[in-house]
């Protein structure tokens, strides 16, 4: 107890004592993170790594998807009700929960209906205070996920119980509200900074109710966190959270090996083999909700002829993609949703690898000396490892059919918006990683005629899929989605408008005295409940 | 003043020459800065989205926010104006002014430089004289042979060897960072040696030193190598020339002869190689950060060109030229002072 | 020096007076270069990378870019695992590495020759035009010189690339541009020093125009410093062009650029180190060699270190 409170004094205080001189007794876990945080507001970023350090360990949501699944569970509000038309959400607050007391900080009221509507209209009214709060503030997901256009009102009923009132009705609204930009702030740490002047410290400074407190942040080095004594889910196991920021995988990897850290994400494919041989290291695995794609352009002759992109995708030798690129950390992908996710359609048979076929296919429909181009994006993907390398494993393949390919690529940004283009020249690849589990967030967003232009970078527009879709999209029986889900990827496979690559397997090396640590399907890291032996 | 003093008025009228050269020049870097970010291709905000995308009208709307809707001409003026009072912009990423940022990561370089250099002088210049005086022996040969070969070496494999050596093999040093993960104290300079000593934890300065090891070798190896072949040069020129040969014949003990007279004039031209290579420095620490995940500029600086942070590139490439061209102006100046013929060309 | 009256000279005779002494320089210049041994295995181990990079198709054992699906990061031969096909191992895709490496020789020289060349041909014009004219040009050219030596090279040429958009050719133009100061500083200079000497002077009296004063008479005898400087520079290209590489803004994959190749082979560092180690020796021994040279030339070519 008294090792508590000198390290709360120090911490508190202006001089930062030394967290080992505390004594042995407080157990710090390490976490070598990938990269740093943009910030720490996290509805301002959409990147994984700024959640890492920011929603995961210092904030809480209205719900949460119950650890290692996808499920949703009561998080700050403690049941909801929904209107029949589906457009009247009702949130009941929990009761006696505390945000952190920090260095910066100190909270003279428990969290109430006033902190959701702050973290909300924030992002919501563009005449609120804090729309615009530090210099090129964007609602990044918040916009993305349409919540402008969803959300009508948010309405405060008393103390503990907030109504959320929706333009249309939306089967996946309660999964949203789990998500990172949905996190709670305090309303009476931003009145405080507003006061002092000082607003962007809300994104550099952050308040939250999870179960780690703020301490310090070095930049591009250290982020310090201390378990919240007050946590209304209960006090930590470990009393420090530490990320050690290390940009270079193999790095990340000796640290590990060192004991300079505990537990790390994306370990090289490469040294996968090497891990799981190691006796002082514990290697995780989970299936990642993701899909790696090639997108032909179904606008673009001859690749408008569903035969052609079949023939095509005869000539992919995935198992050679899945050892060359994924080294092992992978699986063949046949449909363009993760077998992890609900309404999976495992009937469906692959594309056989077959090149005599994939030529006799391309000869009957009538295409000769066919040269085209594959995009292979600049950056390292959880879906894709190395876009280049798989490229040219295709390149190579598609020869030996006749067909030659030219790879070419852009800076990122670039990239993402020239693949839009419906007159793209080329099929590109690309992929994606689901947010909130619902398949609609794979369907709907990559494939439906909507996003033509857009996010569906196969400028496919297919009725029958379509009416599948949007079908499902309003249906609330989970059992007639499933058949109509099912039915579409029938409908994708025979139009093939993607060649679907892999799923990849994501790995998590940790130190064998690490427990407790449970993996994220949305390939979130998460620290709550993780215990470190002496 | 300039009648009664007239060695001290040639001195400011060097000084204010070179002052007067380095105004055009900070001009031009302030529009070769400008004009890099305006023609970078690519997009922050796509970047930012990621493959969830943005809508082109927030898009624009953005944009127009940070004043990139304006003609050229304006946003130079602009930039001029809020450079000359300071502003250097916002990061993208972070939302934080772009100096703050610098001056935040700028002491893990300095720290980094800085015992780079000093480990290039304290074994260059003894090598180099050693070399000089034993022309033609084996140790010279040794020693030249060693020096050309860190003047050839691509210092970024010559660290992952290091690394794969020290840390992973012999496990003596640490991977990366500045300090060990167990010591905590307030960043008074942010200089994790002066920082460590200042907090008074019992091992944070042996933490603080043996992590920067590795990296300052790396980055210490081309100036080193350049330090040690230009002393050895100089101090063969001196030891030519009449004076050194005649203070031989006068029967001065060799000792004498190397340190007073011939060392004394050798190292005229051998700090002003050490101010060029700041330069190869800075340059040496983008690579040398990158490998060590060290919080330094460089890294930073490689970082936010990939992600596109315009602001933070623009900031970066001015400061750090500003501080290329302060150091040879110092040097100049040194060089000025120590060798008083110059001033006049 | 040759001595000339400033009036009425033969520009014939003057031509073929020329002609001999440059013999007779090649000749004490070898003298004075192969006394340097270093500089003698340098050039030796340079001609063979020559031999190398040209003949690459015939002594390569494997096509660079072939991937043997059924060997993949398989070490060198004396190694455990090795195959004797494979003699310093595969890559990640099974591609051979001694292969990549041989083509990658073409790709390094390659660099070399062209960046030099560029910033030669740059450099030697700007330079002569500043130092021969003078005035509002040479200051605005030398202006635009400390501009570009305002930033570090690896720094710009980076920013540079990003521009350009990441690739070979971009790298070059991009380290080209800024190696070329150097030779605009060394060629003005010289241009400078050798404008008003009696030999000048005489060729102009005698009537040739300023490009045949520029080229044929001023630039032969400022050559010893540029040609010492365009072997460093030399050196530098294929370093920089491999640091870009590596940074992922050189040449892209699957080129078998040795700096691109030790980007690639970076996350195996752990597991296979031939795959990092062998590319970054050859750029250390390549341009090691270089650099001997270089060594040499300064030696042979620079007459006050030619006495000590």
């Amino acid at each position: 107890m008294t090792i508590q409170k000198t390290l709360k004094a120090a911490l508190l205080g202006a001089s930062l004592a030394v967290i080992a001189a505390t004594g042995a007794s407080a157990k710090t876990l390490v976490y070598c993170s990938e990269g740093s945080p943009e910030g720490f507001d996290p509805a301002l970023y959409t990147s994984g790594t700024t959640f890492d350090a920011s929603s995961k360990p210092v904030y809480n949501r209205l719900v949460e998807f119950k650890r290692g699944t996808t499920e949703v569970l009561p998080g700050l509000a403690e049941s909801w009700d929904v209107s029949e038309d589906g457009l009247e959400y009702t949130f009941h607050l929990r009761k006696g929960v505390k945000f952190h007391t920090t260095g910066f900080f100190t909270p003279t009221r428990e969290f109430n209906a006033d902190d959701v509507l702050f973290s909300f209209e924030r992002q919501l009214k563009k005449d609120n205070p804090w729309h615009e709060y530090t210099q090129g503030a964007a609602w990044e997901y918040f916009d993305s996920m349409s919540m402008p256009s969803l959300i009508k009102e948010i309405v405060k009923v008393d103390d503990y119980t907030v109504k959320f009132v929706l333009n249309r009705p939306e089967a996946p609204m309660i999964a949203n509200l789990a998500m990172d930009f949905a996190s709670i702030f305090s309303a009476e740490y931003a009145a405080q900074l507003d006061a002092a002047g000082k607003k962007e410290m809300l994104n550099q400074e952050p308040v939250g109710t999870g179960p780690f407190s703020f301490v310090g942040y070095q930049k591009d080095a250290v982020i310090r966190y201390q378990a919240f004594a007050d946590y209304w889910g209960g006090k930590q196991p470990i009393d420090n959270l530490i990320f050690a920021i290390t940009t270079d995988a193999a790095v990340r990897l000796q640290k590990l090996k060192a004991g300079e850290c505990n537990v790390m994400p994306y370990p090289a494919p490469a040294d996968i083999a090497d891990i799981k041989a190691d006796s002082n290291l514990t290697m995780m695995e989970q299936q990642g909700l993701n899909v790696g794609y090639l997108a032909y352009n179904t606008k673009q002759a001859p690749f408008d002829k569903p035969e052609v992109r079949k023939a095509l995708n005869h000539a992919i030798n995935k198992q050679a993609i899945l050892d060359a690129v994924f080294q092992g950390s992978g699986q063949a992908a046949k449909n363009p949703i993760p077998p992890t996710m609900w309404s999976y359609n495992d009937a469906i048979e692959d594309d056989a690898f077959d090149l005599d076929l994939a030529k006799k296919m391309l000869e009957e429909a009538g295409v000769k000396d066919l040269s085209m181009k594959i995009w292979a994006m600049p950056v390292q993907r959880p879906y894709n490892p190395n876009a280049r390398r798989m490229a040219e494993v295709m390149q190579a393949d598609f020869a030996k059919i006749g067909v030659t390919v030219e790879i070419v690529s852009y800076e990122w940004g670039e990239y993402l918006n020239r693949s839009k283009a419906e007159d793209r020249d080329g099929a590109v690849l690309l992929g994606w990683t689901g947010d909130n589990g619902d398949p609609d967030n794979f369907l709907g967003v990559l494939l439906g005629c909507d996003g033509v232009g857009g996010s569906n970078r196969a400028q496919w527009c297919n009725k029958d899929f379509e009416d599948l879709i949007q079908k499902a999209k309003v249906v609330s029986d989970k059992a007639e989605r499933t058949k109509l889900y099912e039915e579409a990827q029938v409908v994708f496979k025979k139009e093939a408008p993607w060649a679907t690559i892999a799923h990849s397997v994501v790995f998590m090396p940790m130190s064998s005295k690490v427990s407790g640590y449970v993996m994220d399907p949305l390939g979130g890291h998460w620290f709550d409940g993780v215990d470190i032996a002496e | 003043m300039a009648a009664s003093s007239y060695p001290g008025y040639g001195m400011l009228r060097f000084l204010l020459s070179r002052i007067g050269l380095l105004i055009p020049t900070f001009f031009g870097v302030t529009l070769v800065a400008f004009s890099f970010i305006r023609l970078l291709p690519g997009d922050p905000l796509e970047l930012l989205a990621g493959e969830r995308g943005i809508d082109p009208a927030r898009k624009a709307e953005l944009m127009a926010k940070m004043g990139f809707d304006k003609p050229q001409w304006q946003q130079y003026m602009d930039y001029l104006v809020n450079v000359l009072h300071g502003d250097l912009g916002t990061s993208f990423a972070s939302k934080k002014p772009v100096l703050t940022e610098f001056l935040t990561l700028f002491p893990a370089t300095a720290e980094l430089a800085f015992c780079a250099i000093i480990i290039a002088v304290c074994l260059g210049i003894p090598a180099g004289i050693f070399a000089a005086v034993k022309r033609g022996s084996v140790s010279d040969q040794a020693i030249m042979g060693t020096a050309l070969v860190g003047y050839s070496m691509p210092i970024f494999w010559w660290g992952l060897l290091l690394i794969i050596l020290f840390s992973g093999i012999l496990q003596w040093t640490p991977v990366s960072g500045r300090i060990s993960l167990m010591y905590f104290f307030p960043q008074v300079t942010g200089f994790m040696l002066i920082d460590s000593l200042l907090s008074g934890q019992k091992g944070a300065f042996t933490s603080a030193l043996s992590h920067l090891i590795l990296p300052s070798i790396v980055l210490a190896t081309i100036p080193l190598a350049v330090i040690a072949r230009q002393t050895r040069s100089a101090m063969l020129e001196v030891l030519g020339e009449d004076y050194v040969r005649t203070a031989r014949a006068k029967g001065l003990p060799p000792r004498r002869v190397i340190g007073l007279h011939a060392l004394r004039n050798a190292l005229i031209p051998v700090i002003t190689t050490i101010g060029l290579q700041v330069g190869v420095l800075l340059a040496g620490a983008i690579l040398t950060e990158t490998i060590f995940s060290w919080p330094g500029i460089g890294k930073w600086l490689v970082d936010s060109i990939s992600r596109r942070d315009y602001f933070v590139v623009q900031g970066g490439l001015l400061l750090i030229a500003a501080i290329i061209m302060i150091v040879n102006l110092i040097v100049d100046l040194l060089y000025g002072l120590v060798n008083p013929r110059i001033r006049h060309t | 020096m040759t001595e000339i009256t400033p009036n009425g000279v033969d520009t014939a005779a003057l031509d073929k007076e020329s002609r001999n002494a440059s013999r007779a320089m090649l000749a004490e210049f070898w003298y004075y270069f192969s006394q340097n041994k270093g500089a003698v295995v340098g050039l030796a181990i340079f001609l063979a990378l020559v031999i190398v990079a040209i003949c690459a198709p015939l002594i390569a054992p494997h096509d660079p870019s072939l991937q043997y699906r059924d060997s993949f990061l398989t070490p060198p031969v004396w190694q455990e695992g090795g195959k004797a096909a494979f003699l310093l191992g595969t890559d990640a895709v099974g591609r051979d590495i001694l292969s990549r490496l041989i083509f990658g020789a073409q790709y390094s020289l390659f660099i070399g020759v062209i960046v030099v060349g560029i910033a030669l041909a740059g450099g030697i014009t700007l330079g002569l035009i500043a130092g021969y004219v003078g005035g509002m040009v040479d200051t605005l050219i030398m202006r635009v010189m400390d501009i570009i030596l305002a930033f570090p090279s690896l720094l710009l040429a980076l920013v540079l690339v990003a521009v350009l958009g990441p690739g070979l050719t971009n790298a070059m133009i991009a380290i080209a541009l800024v190696l070329q100061p150097h030779f605009v500083r060394l060629t003005r200079a010289a241009v400078m020093a050798e404008r008003n000497r009696d030999y000048v002077v005489a060729a102009r009296v005698a009537g040739a125009g300023h490009l045949r004063l520029m080229v044929k008479t001023i630039l032969p005898n400022c050559l010893a410093p540029l040609i010492v400087q365009a072997t460093l520079s030399f050196s530098s290209a294929i370093l920089d062009a491999a640091a870009l590489g590596f940074l992922g803004m050189g040449a892209q994959p699957p080129t078998p650029e040795w700096g691109t190749m030790l980007a690639e082979a970076r996350e195996f560092i752990l597991r296979a180190w031939w795959v990092v180690t062998f590319p970054g020796l050859a750029i250390l021994i390549t341009v090691l060699a270089i650099n001997l040279v270089g060594d040499g030339l300064r030696d042979a070519l620079d007459p006050k270190l030619k006495r000590s």
